[in-house]
């Protein structure tokens, strides 16, 4: 898939290299670089996944990083079913009536 | 002239990038020593409670409902003793704007950079305090940078960290997410150098005073509902702003004798910057490793001298356990109708254990409660948690290991609030304090300094010194 100018992505860059992390950082952090991910408009006339870009945020910041998602969204939602949970509201409301 | 951009050169320049972008000079109440004039830091640099009413009423924040909680306090009393089982009312701050209390310390955070003429303002949160910032300064005209911790390594966002993310962007801020680690706070810098914007620290006294509204209104709904103020306040705590403020509200309304109870959930034995922990946990703010480092050295915080100085106000702390917290959110949607998000409901699990130790005509105010959604939802963060090899089981709470289970009471008998003990974080505080300054023979003034601070006595301090 190809972003054109204009388009809204998301990018990708290594802040801090596991070698540049801080000291006081733990042990399994320090393997790991810091990175950062952000979106914008692309600026570039067009660019494909892996390319190096640059965009204009939101706010009108330019930046620069590895393009990785095009049209960006979110995919959070509500979860799978907890059985775990499906015996608290009987429960509650039972106790509640008990002795009434 | 080209600034070295490195981690240490950039780290070193931290002083001079946060006087720049708080406004603040805090050398104008330093002593010199471990004492510092927090009084005067808090009037000369905030707003009278008056201005930040109209300030908070200009832009739609706060005169949130207060509930009483009747189907909870019922059952509080069925595992009380006779003439036991305080009544507990819910200050429903979900009504804000953005969903939570932080929309009081964000209106006030934003008024004060639109008056100092700063373009943007810029937030390192990865909680409610981004969206209350993104959505306060829409309402200001001002353009918004959220910074967050929000990934592992493997590039594994909390369901509820990415849901504020998408808050924060419904507002339109740019929201700049890193994975975990402390350095964050070098990327912040940087944003704050290259954009020149306000730092919406949550430490300055506007991110603190702004809270001080939601102590004065409890007091306030008390009295015109039921002609008292009340016994006790439950506050989550974390950084300790939501504390302060709270107990600061309540004072300015001759709140002297309502009790200030902080809540944390548990999450012992989680390191905060640890990458392989960072996912292993279901709270994301109110915990202990927040609440209890924070209590003990508040100055670890991005400015000098903060502004958020729980040990000062707090008569008992307790933790809960997250399993706690997740039975109670459900139990309020169920019973009271009211759905709200988990991490709001730290203090309410507390309360529920507390109000059975008080007595009947009691009143016990739980002073918070966060909007719920798409990942910020009992059901999402327990399916991410099972996602991240945590076990969820029903049985009894107290045997729950932070990051290898979470465990629902399998009666709401067990909810228990389990006191941390108060003169051990005072005694550390004064410690961290000492050790931290470097001063070796603390002052008269310094003496007093840390009494008043740690809600003791000059003969406690002495004594610990």
């Amino acid at each position: 898939m190809e972003a054109k100018k204009g388009d809204w992505v998301r990018i990708y860059k290594m802040v801090l290299s596991p070698e540049e992390r801080a000291a006081q950082v733990p042990d399994d952090t320090k393997k790991v670089p810091l990175e950062l991910w952000d979106k914008g408009f692309l600026l570039d006339e067009k660019a494909k996944i892996g390319d190096r870009v640059k965009v204009e945020t939101y706010i009108g910041r330019l930046m620069e990083g590895e393009l990785v998602e095009i049209d960006p969204y979110y995919e959070h939602d509500y979860g799978r079913c907890v059985p775990e949970l499906l015996y608290i509201g009987r429960q509650v409301k039972r106790l509640l009536k008990e002795g009434n | 002239m080209i600034k070295e951009m490195s981690y240490e050169n950039v780290m070193a320049r931290k002083s001079e990038i946060m006087k720049a972008s708080v406004g603040i000079n805090y050398s104008d109440f330093e002593s010199g020593s471990i004492a510092f004039d927090y009084e005067r830091m808090m009037s000369e640099t905030g707003y009278s409670l008056e201005e930040m009413r109209q300030i908070q009423m200009d832009a739609g924040v706060g005169n949130t409902p207060l509930i009483e909680l009747k189907n909870v306090t019922s059952l509080v009393r069925k595992f009380s003793e006779p003439g036991k089982g305080a009544r507990i009312f819910l200050k429903d701050e979900a009504s804000n704007p953005s969903g939570s209390f932080k929309a009081r310390r964000a209106a006030i955070s934003v008024y004060h950079a639109k008056k100092l003429g700063y373009e943007g303002i810029i937030a390192a949160t990865s909680g409610n305090y981004g969206a209350a910032v993104a959505s306060q300064a829409c309402i200001r005209g001002l353009n918004c940078i959220i910074v967050q911790e929000c990934y592992d390594s493997r590039g594994k966002g909390q369901p509820e960290i990415i849901e504020k993310a998408r808050k924060c962007e419904a507002y339109g801020a740019e929201v700049v997410q890193l994975t975990v680690g402390p350095e964050l706070f070098y990327h912040f810098l940087m944003l704050l150098e290259e954009t020149k914007y306000f730092n919406a620290s949550l430490y300055t006294p506007f991110g603190i005073a702004g809270v001080e509204t939601l102590g004065y209104e409890i007091a306030e709904q008390m009295m015109e509902r039921e002609g008292r103020l009340p016994d006790a306040v439950i506050a989550t705590n974390a950084g300790g702003g939501n504390l302060t403020g709270t107990a600061r509200g309540l004072l300015k309304h001759k709140g002297e004798q309502v009790k200030i109870i902080g809540a944390s959930v548990n999450l012992k034995g989680l390191h905060m910057a640890s990458d392989e922990q960072f996912n292993k946990k279901s709270f994301t703010t109110g915990h202990t490793g927040f609440g209890i480092p924070f209590s003990t050295w508040p100055d670890r915080s991005d400015v000098p001298r903060s502004a958020g100085r729980p040990l000062r106000y707090m008569d008992r702390y307790v933790t809960v356990n997250q399993g706690e917290v997740f039975y109670t959110t459900e139990m309020l949607a169920q019973l009271e109708g009211l759905e709200r998000g988990p991490a709001g409901n730290t203090s309410l699990a507390a309360a529920f254990s507390i109000a059975q130790e008080m007595d009947k005509d009691q009143i016990l105010v739980v002073q918070e409660t966060e909007y719920t959604g798409a990942g910020k939802h009992i059901q999402p963060q327990l399916t991410f948690a099972k996602d991240n090899g945590v076990k969820v089981l029903v049985g009894n709470p107290r045997e729950e290991i932070p990051g290898e289970t979470i465990i629902l009471p399998e009666h709401p008998g067990l909810i228990q609030a389990k006191d941390l003990n108060m003169d051990n974080l005072r005694t550390s505080y004064i410690r961290n304090c000492l050790s931290n300054t470097q001063v070796n023979n603390p002052s008269e003034s310094d003496i007093e300094f840390l009494a008043k601070d740690t809600k003791t006595s000059v003969a406690f301090v002495r004594e610990i010194i």
